[in-house]
């Protein structure tokens, strides 16, 4: 009973909040709208028996992605009123698109429903072994190579958006290597300790 | 009783909000972006969803690697539109014509 009570919280919240990602007008609600969005739907997961996932959700997106849009929706400083001008003129279709493709995969599940998959049971309990552990031994055997490589995307990522976005800016001081390299003692200072009365050459 | 069609109608709702974010809002590439989040959601719910019903962890661990590359496309479409904006001054995708496509 509560299960089906939760899911039914969950999953109304879910898509309420994603109404209101793309319905919002100020894009920093529509962030936030988001990390609610993410988070019913770790709830969701959870539901389901996966916890990693679930758990997954809550540090990538909440933790990572999320912020990532809020910190550039406050850092740029964008008219967003005008953004939303085609937003009437769009609607019609839009709806008219989106309903289109509701309808499309609720004939899909329906098709689904009459074929031959066999997903009648309820999501059973993994016996014995822990969701992350069963998940882990799949990750590391039998996924390895996908994994590995999921990890350089990971990488080529964070390269491709460091050498996006940084510019060498003209008024920084820098290091300067060559320069430092090519002193010489007869260029610096010297310490010296001259005898009273006699003053010194430079 | 909570069934795996359900689970598939939450994601298909959700997917079709987020087709539906990315045609209203045309100009704002932000606002596309979280739009392209929210599909890549209801497509991680639909796999999670048949790998519980399935008994198949396999549902699981590819929802994980939708999740790696959904968080390298916010990373990299976020950092162009950082110096998109720092040239035109601007985001909306209506101007993305200097390359005349």
């Amino acid at each position: 009973m509560i299960t089906i009570l939760a899911f039914y919280l969950f999953a109304t919240l879910t898509v309420t909040s994603a109404l209101l990602v793309i319905f919002a007008r100020n894009p920093v609600h529509s962030v936030l709208w988001l990390i609610v969005a993410f988070f019913n739907a770790a709830g969701l997961f959870l539901l389901l028996g996966a916890e990693f996932i679930a758990m997954l959700l809550v540090i990538v997106y909440v933790g990572a992605v999320a912020v990532l849009f809020l910190f550039i929706v406050m850092m740029l400083d964008v008219d967003f009123a005008a953004l939303r001008s085609g937003f009437t003129r769009n609607l019609p279709f839009g709806i008219l698109l989106a309903l289109v493709l509701l309808a499309e995969m609720i004939i899909a599940v329906a098709a689904y429903k009459a074929g031959p998959v066999t997903a009648g049971v309820a999501p059973h309990v993994v016996d014995a072994k822990p969701n992350i552990v069963a998940l882990g031994e799949l990750l590391y055997t039998r996924f390895l190579m996908p994994f590995e490589l999921a990890g350089l995307i990971l990488l080529v990522a964070m390269i491709g958006a460091i050498v996006l976005t940084h510019r060498s800016r003209g008024d920084a001081r820098g290091q300067k290597i060559r320069r430092q390299v090519d002193r010489r003692p007869s260029d610096a200072t010297k310490n010296m300790q001259p005898p009273v009365g006699e003053g010194m050459t430079l | 009783m909570i069934g795996l069609t359900h689970y598939l109608a939450v994601a298909a709702i959700l997917f079709t909000i987020g087709v539906l974010g990315i045609f209203l809002n045309r100009k704002n590439v932000i606002l596309m972006l979280m739009a392209i989040e929210l599909i890549l959601l209801a497509v991680n719910i639909n796999l999670v969803a048949f790998s519980a019903y399935l008994g198949d962890l396999t549902g699981q661990v590819f929802a994980m690697f939708v999740l790696t590359v959904a968080a390298a496309e916010a990373a990299i479409g976020l950092a162009i539109l950082v110096i998109f904006f720092r040239r035109r001054g601007s985001i909306a995708v209506d101007d993305v014509n200097r390359m005349h496509g």
